[in-house]
């Protein structure tokens, strides 16, 4: 996973458990998150996706870096007024998407063919290649995260109906994402009760086989809690054929948001080509 | 290997995307029929399982650590086909709500790991499996092979997408719009790291659960296993040795036709002896062949004194004592082919004999 883990050190088990810990924490903050009150909470669920979509889609498209800069400055203020903390985002996006793409744009610096930058062995079109790929990267993540920690993460995947993603895939989704929770949490129990029953350290081989069975136990309980699943669906009337509620209700605020959304889309990609 | 926004160019995410869509089709359409609705839960839950098992960091060999994708274990549990729906959908929510891989590349992400991945995984599967009975050896190098040869094409198809795009997307200035490496960087750095880390950690996942699974739950590799050996349970009886005829037969017609090798016009890209660079027609084959870069006036020092160290005797598969080049290749291909064969006998009667020696000595 390219999240940043900055406490990831120590043996196999104590990494494994904080990651599971960061990825349940996240999931978990989101969900608190989406609940306060803030501009962003208020909109439809399905106003945010098409926005939010647009907008990325627009940093890939634009080719000026200051326009990329000024829907990063929007997606801040997007996040400021729903709550969400900057140090979140710092912590949660910039941080990691930085230390990824800088790691992996550094090399474009001296590799790419062009004029040398006063003198030095980078070139101008090093420099501006390499803040494409980490300014997008940025602006994406930062506006993914704005749509994620404002929007229950049932609603965002309902309004993929929007996309005409087919509703049993909505519906899969959407138990998936229910899952992880259950299976980041049993997982996460696994492996605490596994460090609470191990005094010395573990070699790397005995930590494969660690890995190598948890996966297989893990293997064990989704085919069993996948039967259980389904008895319950069948017990409640399941017969094959998947419906969702469509609960969604457009207010005038959102049509302004969706208007906002789409004039700032095209105005960009004018401005941007 | 989870492409993030940014990197790849709207229109070849859009492409990713339009080469997605058939594939979930037909899968959805082919787990609707094999599964009936049990699909819904069973997929939802093997997506949950995958999301779990990428953030297992397994430790490898060398003090470094890598993560799987489960895309082989997955293929070899569930088929290919629903395999297919549900890593993507692990993809799906990694990047809608974890950050891990851009939504606009989800298209991408999808086609290499989740669909090309399933694919190349099964077929390497069932060809390195065979008909072994379930609980062999055979079953668990099968299923860690097909893991890493899966994350390895995966990778691959990446690097491509990542190398194709300063070829195609450039601004006014010359720079790179997106991905800046070309082909020649970004297939090296992306293999290197999947062919050794974390091509080791999908073969060890892939081949650790399989065996996991052949002591405790054998019958969850019968789904996707084919046609099986009956006696898997039996005393292993005597096996006829295979006739070898076939094989034989094969090679003698390759012989033949090795000839059509002269054809081919050109040397082999950095085949190129210290002789060609004085030849201006070769010359021009090999800046063609190099992007336009010329070769260099003088030949390079070093290859002018290490290649009088050896004169091989049939060089360029020619005999200098034999006049027909048809003749010649077909000459050069006999002996090769009987060196070998001459090669390996000798290997295999050494090796009865050390087998038959091991008993008494020990």
């Amino acid at each position: 996973m390219s999240d940043f883990h900055p406490n990831a050190k120590g043996g196999f088990i104590e990494n494994t458990l904080e990651g599971l810990h960061f990825a349940l924490s996240r999931a978990l903050y989101a969900e608190s998150s989406a609940s306060r009150a803030g501009v962003m909470q208020r909109l439809d669920p399905r106003v945010k996706v098409a926005g939010v979509f647009a907008m990325v889609i627009t940093v890939a498209l634009v080719t000026k870096l200051w326009l990329i800069a000024a829907v990063l400055i929007l997606a801040v203020g997007m996040a400021v007024v729903s709550a969400i903390p900057i140090g979140v985002l710092a912590s949660r996006t910039w941080l990691g998407a930085f230390v990824f793409s800088g790691m992996i744009a550094l090399p474009a610096l001296f590799l790419t063919p062009g004029t040398p930058l006063y003198g030095l062995p980078i070139t101008v079109q090093g420099v501006r290649t390499a803040s494409f790929l980490v300014m997008r990267a940025e602006t994406a993540a930062t506006l993914m995260l704005v749509l994620a920690y404002t929007t229950p993460w049932t609603h965002i995947l309902k309004a993929l109906r929007i996309f005409r993603v087919p509703v049993v895939f909505v519906v899969i989704l959407g138990m998936t994402c229910r899952y992880i929770l259950l299976m980041l949490e049993t997982a996460h129990e696994m492996f605490e009760s596994r460090k609470s029953r191990t005094v010395n350290r573990m070699t790397p081989a005995e930590n494969r086989r660690l890995a190598i069975a948890s996966s297989g136990v893990l293997l064990h309980k989704t085919l069993h809690m996948s039967n259980e699943v389904y008895m319950a669906m069948q017990a409640r009337g399941f017969r094959g054929e998947v419906y969702i509620l469509d609960d969604f209700e457009m207010q005038a605020r959102d049509w302004f948001a969706l208007g906002a959304f789409a004039s700032v889309a095209a105005v960009s990609i004018l401005l941007g080509r | 290997m989870h492409i993030p926004d940014g990197y790849l160019s709207p229109a070849t995410c859009a492409v990713a995307y339009a080469a997605s869509v058939p594939f979930w089709r037909i899968a959805l359409k082919r787990v609707k029929r094999a599964m009936n609705s049990r699909q819904v839960p069973l997929l939802s839950l093997f997506a949950a399982l995958s999301f779990v098992i990428m953030m297992f960091n397994l430790p490898l060999p060398g003090g470094t650590t890598g993560h799987a994708t489960g895309i082989g274990l997955a293929t070899v549990v569930i088929g290919p086909w629903a395999a297919m729906l549900s890593v993507s959908v692990a993809l799906v929510v990694q990047a809608l709500f974890f950050g891990d891989g851009g939504v606009t590349a989800i298209g991408a992400n999808c086609f290499n790991m989740a669909i090309a991945g399933a694919l190349v995984a099964y077929v390497v599967y069932r060809l390195v499996a065979g008909r072994s009975a379930l609980s062999s050896a055979r079953r668990v190098v099968a299923a860690g092979v097909a893991g890493y040869v899966a994350i390895n094409f995966s990778a691959l198809l990446a690097a491509v997408e990542f190398g194709i795009q300063p070829m195609l997307y450039k601004d006014a200035g010359g720079a790179p719009l997106y991905c800046p490496y070309p082909l020649s960087i970004a297939i090296p750095a992306m293999m290197i790291g999947h062919l050794t880390i974390a091509g080791l950690a999908e073969l060890a996942v892939s081949a650790g659960v399989v065996a996991f699974l052949q002591r405790s739950d054998i019958s969850l590799l019968r789904g996707t296993a084919g046609k099986v050996r009956e006696q898997e349970e039996a005393v292993p009886q005597a096996v006829a040795p295979r006739s070898l005829r076939p094989l034989w037969t094969g090679l003698a017609i390759l012989c033949v036709l090795t000839p059509l090798g002269i054809l081919a016009a050109g040397s082999a890209w950095g085949e190129w002896m210290a002789s060609d660079y004085a030849d201006a027609a070769t010359r021009h084959q090999i800046a063609t062949a190099s992007m336009n870069h010329a070769a260099p006036e003088r030949v390079p020092e070093g290859l002018v004194r290490l290649s009088s160290v050896w004169t091989a005797p049939f060089a360029r598969y020619a005999p200098p004592y034999i006049r027909g080049a048809a003749f010649g290749y077909l000459l050069s291909c006999m002996f090769g082919v009987g060196l070998i064969v001459v090669g390996f006998l000798f290997l295999g009667s050494f090796t009865r004999s050390a087998t038959r020696a091991g008993p008494d000595s020990a």
